[in-house]
Order: C-alpha cells, then structure tokens, then sequence
C-alpha cells in the first residue's frame, strides 16, 4: 500500500474548490485550515460511488478546526473544535 | 425583481410537497423491485420490522457497561464494533465509534450534509436531528443550541463537534452521574437517554 499522504498533528488545508456533484466535504470547511487527528482508514470514493461507477480507495482522515478558525463571528469558547472527516483527495499540506 | 428577463417569482416547493413526491418514487421503485424480482415483499417487511426494533435502549446497555467495566470502556474506545457486538449487536457496514465526554471535552453528534445517525444504537433520529436547524447550527452556535436543550457548559470545557461527514458513525458516552457508584446495571441502563448519547443532554440531568 501507498504511504500515507499525512501523520496525526499535521497541518493541512481543506481544498477551496466548489464543483458539482456529490461530496462529502461540508463548504464550511473548504478553503480552511485544521490538524489531522489520525487515519481513520480507506474507503470507497464517495464523489464515483454516488454515481454507481467504479470507485478506487481513498484514505479518509480526522481532522480538527477550531472554531474561532471557522466562523468569523464565533460567539463560544476559545477551546470548542470540530472534527470532521475528509477523504485524502481534499486535504493539502499546509 | 432577481433578473433581466424574469419578471416573476418561483414560489418555493414545500417541504409537503417534496416529500409526497418521493413518496411516490420510493413506493414506484419499491414495486417495480419486487416485480422484477430482486427483492420480494416480505424481505422488505423483514428489514423494517429490524430497523424500528433498533431503539436507545442498545446504546444505553453500552453506556451503562463503559460506567460499571473499565474493561469494557477502554475495549469500547479502542474497537466499538468489537464492544457492541459483545451485546448481539452487529454492524457489519457500519464503523462505529465511540466519543468518550470528560471533564475537560463535551462531544455532540451532527451529520450536515444529510442525517447520517447510529441507527443500531439509537434507532431511527428524532425529527429535529434531520432538521435544517439543528444541523446548520450545531455547527456554528453549539452553545446556543446546547442552551436550548437546557444543557449549559462552561467556558473552559471544550465543546467537540462531530460533523459525521464520511462512513463513520458516532456514540457520545456520557460522564457517570455522581453519586450513582452503588447503582446496579439495569438501573444505570434506565439512567441514559438518546439525547445523552447524541450528545445535547448531560448524564447528570437525569440522575
């Protein structure tokens, strides 16, 4: 198998791309900056899957936001996080 | 007026509207399954009546488990397949994990982009977990709407959010009530609710 694109602790960047059709990356993420949580293992492509083609494995990865990164106008704590997971496809170092 | 050329407005379809449409199309597509014979009637009966016997009652079983073991709690945050199924309870296309809450971390459970919910564990989702409103302000205003269910954090605890965005689903476990060590199993069972176990409702509320 491939070596893993990313370890736990890295910083990556939420690809800030907005095509068409189905993905599983939320918008409020794209474009925005996290930490990798750890590798949560491989899993069908969703964007092909959704569409019944042929899909290959993507690695899928947790990944941390602080709020405050997320939302301008963040009116919680300084500490609250959100974790969400992202396929390998859209995350770049960052 | 929005455009050059459109000098009227679409009202907007409601949500009635929307789903006697899909209602239509799930009751088509389910005849026309049948009648090609890919799947039979009784099948589709089968997986219902297993789908609605799913209640919060399994998820509570686990709970209660993770407060009396500590075995079983650290089995369950290292492989929760493996812990539920100690319980009958097999997921085999689900990956399940479970979110332990601590003093310092509260976690709470949302799916954005759809209404993706540990079914097997909770059964089927309240209304409001599918709602446009909670799932578009959880994620941006999580106190607020912790607020809302009467669940009130500090600000030193951290609020984790997780938006069950891929093939994971998620179980909140929640701290043990104090003063509930002497308490047997069943009784703690009847202690967790599925607000708990979504994460908008903390254990000690209950007790």
């Amino acid at each position: 198998m491939v070596p893993l694109q990313f370890d736990p602790g890295d910083q990556v960047v939420v690809r800030g791309d907005f095509p068409i059709g189905h993905f599983r990356t939320p918008v409020y993420v794209r474009g925005c900056r996290g930490v990798v949580v750890r590798y949560l293992g491989h899993f069908e492509n969703p964007e092909t899957l959704a569409y019944c083609l042929q899909t290959n494995l993507f690695a899928l990865f947790k990944v941390r936001f602080r709020q405050q990164d997320l939302w301008d106008e963040y009116t919680g704590s300084a500490v609250d996080t959100i974790d969400l997971d992202l396929y390998e496809n859209w995350l770049e170092r960052g | 007026m929005d455009s050059v050329g459109h000098d009227h407005n679409h009202p907007r379809q409601s949500d009635d509207k929307i789903r006697f449409y899909y209602q239509i199309l799930g009751q088509a597509l389910k005849e026309l399954l049948i009648e090609k014979r890919i799947i039979s009637a009784s099948e589709i009966q089968l997986a219902m009546e297993k789908r609605e016997a799913a209640t919060p009652a399994n998820g509570a079983k686990v709970v209660a488990r993770a407060w009396l073991d500590p075995k079983y709690r650290k089995r369950l945050f290292t492989d929760a397949n493996l812990a539920v199924a100690e319980f009958g309870l097999e997921l085999p296309t689900t990956r399940l994990v479970a979110l332990e809450n601590t003093p310092k971390i509260h976690n709470v459970v949302v799916c954005t982009l759809c209404s993706c919910y540990p079914r097997d564990l909770l059964g089927l989702p309240p209304a409001w977990y599918k709602n446009k409103a909670y799932r578009s302000r959880v994620v941006h205003e999580p106190r607020e709407v912790l607020k809302e269910f009467g669940t009130l954090l500090p600000d030193d605890l951290e609020i984790r959010v997780h938006d069950s965005t891929a093939d994971l689903r998620y179980l909140v476990v929640p701290m043990q009530p104090s003063g509930t060590d002497d308490l047997g199993e069943e009784v703690l069972r009847s202690l967790v609710t599925r607000d708990m176990m979504i994460g908008v409702a903390l254990a000690d509320r209950a007790g």
